[in-house]
């Protein structure tokens, strides 16, 4: 059984325009000790739905169906009192921003002992010990339970908070953009620290990105997002290597390399759609270059062949009844 | 270079930090000095506190350098730019969502604008030059653009709202200061196209102030690399990413992100890569701490930037062999 399973999961949010269905029925398995990467530009709800997976969705958001798993509990029943044990021991977040994430007028110490009284029995010494522990683990010297977040540079907040994601063992580590806020080179040093971590520890991974290319080595699998659904998954080599679906294609045209002949590129021309009234057929058609008239009046589904999944007329043809 | 539109003369820019106890001196650049000629795009990479956003600040005339000269057209800019420079020399800001008043119309900006610079207009030349300002950023129609407001634009549509801002004044020089880096991956390329156009079309030159060495690439035709305040390397766009030349350069290059490359041994397994704040700078390089070429040497004295081929310099004792 795999540790989390996610079936046919919808948000809404509720706005002035009518309801915004920011996740369109995501379906997603994530084994134990796996890393997988939700790729996605702003808007398509992939932090949305990693915000619904965590169960930490609040007004104007709603999760208006679906399914959510963890380790065969079905988090959306829980009450309050016992989503609260669940998180952290199995489940801990890792939020985009550092700067805003943690708080500015606690040592660094202060806030992980927080989070050990919030959740565990633990005596001052358990808590000191642990505490130390988890900050050795992303290389920074202990000695810094006593520094303020401002005391620390970026990428340092930010590693602080994976070794506070990290204090109980979860089984499953969220992390929305962590790397995002950071230059390149301490990224990739984070994206190593996150990697080595894993392998260590074995916990599994759910890494929310705008930036596939942070993930291309790292992510066992990638999902990517658009206008709140789906439109490829696959394992991340084969994503890279031979992307399906046209805004997958788009997508890994879109960045310059460093390597090879310098081509023109174009991007992907236009913008996403409006999640309030979506287009009637695939959401992505609007933007296709391949776009046929089925696309414009058929939604497609998302089809599975060996290990890839594409929601695209084009890789998988209506059949005509 | 003898066209060049912009030289840049051993500018330093120092700022006061620290309270009473902890006061000290910040070096945001150091020594910088470096040319833009006519239609040339130039990249000026670097991390966060490298120094590349005080660079664009100083020469938007936003606050003086603490020493050095600017040259601009071949004059002087003296403390304060006068307007006629700042039209000369417009710059576009990182954030399209912030740097656009929200409550006026997309015509109000680009025709303030071209009132200021170009006054002999009359109201139905300027009509018909902001359309055309619109669509030479490709804003189309241009004429409804214009009476958009910015919340019905989009993230890259506000950017390039901010190029055709910065034409009106009909520049030679644009300063772009991580124009894309706010937006989505798939509309970045748009808007590097956009400057590579207005670089071949309209002849405008752009100082590109980025910390992604791929669109440098993508844009420019040179390149200079800062570290901590000063230029660690400069040269040709495919010179220096193809044969990087200074340690940092190299790390940078190593470290950057490309699925198309396989994973490489590179530093960062090592170095937790964070660039310094330079407060009351001893002498020395400022690289030798984190450096694997790094000898006694580099940690007493300066190193200069130096020819290393013809067209590509580095600031590096062990490259240039001093």
């Amino acid at each position: 059984m795999s540790l989390l399973h996610v079936h046919d999961l919808y948000v809404e949010y509720e706005t002035p325009a009518g309801p915004a269905r920011a996740v369109n029925g995501v379906s997603l398995d994530l084994d134990r000790g796996e890393f997988l990467a939700i790729v996605g530009e702003s808007g398509c709800g992939k932090s949305t739905l990693l915000f619904a997976i965590a169960q930490l969705l609040s007004y104007p958001a709603r999760m208006t169906g679906g399914v959510v798993q963890f380790d065969g509990l079905d988090l959306t029943a829980l009450k309050p009192e016992e989503l609260r044990r669940h998180r952290w021991r199995d489940v801990s977040v890792v939020m985009q921003s550092a700067m805003n994430a943690l708080n500015p007028t606690l040592s660094i110490g202060a806030q992980l002992a927080d989070v050990c009284r919030a959740h565990t029995e633990w005596d001052d010494r358990q808590i000191a010990d642990r505490s130390a522990e988890v900050l050795s683990m992303v290389s920074i010297d202990p000695a810094h339970l006593k520094s303020y977040p401002f005391q620390l540079s970026g990428g340092m907040r930010q590693r602080a908070m994976i070794a506070m994601a990290l204090l109980l063992e979860p089984k499953l580590v969220i992390m929305d953009e962590p790397t995002s806020a950071l230059d390149v080179v301490a990224q990739r040093s984070l994206m190593r620290q996150i990697h080595a971590l894993r392998e260590r520890l074995g916990f599994s991974v759910l890494f929310v990105t705008h930036d596939m290319s942070v993930v291309s080595h790292f992510s066992d699998r990638l999902a990517v997002m658009y206008a709140g659904e789906v439109v490829e998954l696959g394992s991340t080599r084969a994503v890279f290597d031979d992307p399906q679906h046209p805004y997958s294609v788009g997508l890994m045209d879109a960045f310059p390399s460093l390597l090879g002949d310098l081509k023109p590129l174009t991007g992907i021309p236009g913008n996403p759609p409006s999640l309030v009234e979506p287009p009637p057929g695939c959401l992505f058609a609007p933007r296709c270059p391949n776009a046929t008239d089925a696309c414009r009046t058929t939604r497609p589904e998302l089809l599975s062949d060996d290990s890839r999944s594409v929601r695209c007329h084009l890789v998988h043809p209506l059949e005509v009844p | 270079m003898s066209n060049a539109v912009l030289s840049v003369e051993s500018i330093t820019r120092l700022f006061r930090v620290g309270g009473l106890r902890t006061r000290g001196t910040l070096h945001a650049i150091d020594d910088v000095t470096f040319e833009v000629g006519a239609s040339e795009i130039v990249a000026l990479v670097g991390e966060s506190g490298s120094g590349k956003s005080t660079i664009a600040r100083v020469l938007a005339g936003l606050y003086p350098p603490s020493e050095g000269r600017i040259l601009f057209e071949g004059q002087s800019v003296g403390r304060r730019p006068s307007r006629r420079v700042r039209g000369r020399m417009p710059m576009v800001f990182q954030d399209p969502f912030g740097s656009i008043n929200p409550v006026l119309r997309v015509g109000h900006g680009i025709e303030r604008a071209l009132k200021l610079h170009r006054p002999e207009l009359s109201g139905e030349q300027r009509h018909d030059a902001a359309v055309s300002l619109l669509e030479r950023v490709g804003l189309l129609p241009g004429a409804e653009v214009l009476r958009r407001f910015p919340h019905e634009l989009s993230g890259g549509q506000r950017q390039r709202l901010g190029f055709a801002q910065a034409l009106a004044s009909r520049p030679s020089l644009i300063l772009a200061d991580e124009p894309v880096s706010m937006l989505d991956v798939s509309i970045r390329i748009g808007l590097l196209n956009v400057m590579r156009d207005l670089r071949d079309r309209e002849g405008v030159s752009i100082l590109y102030i980025t910390h992604d060495l791929a669109s440098a690439r993508y844009v420019a035709d040179r390149m200079i690399v800062l570290y901590a305040g000063r230029i660690v390397e400069t040269g040709r766009t495919e010179d220096v990413i193809s044969h990087p030349q200074h340690p940092y350069t190299r790390l940078l290059m190593s470290t950057a992100p490309d699925p198309r490359l396989p994973l490489s041994d590179d530093a960062s397994l090592t170095d937790l890569g964070e660039p310094p704040k330079v407060i009351n700078p001893g002498p020395g390089c400022r690289f030798a701490p984190r450096c694997p070429l790094a000898t006694d040497a580099c940690r007493v004295a300066t190193p200069r930037l130096r020819a290393v081929s013809t067209d590509q310099d580095v600031a590096c004792f062990a490259v240039t062999g001093e």
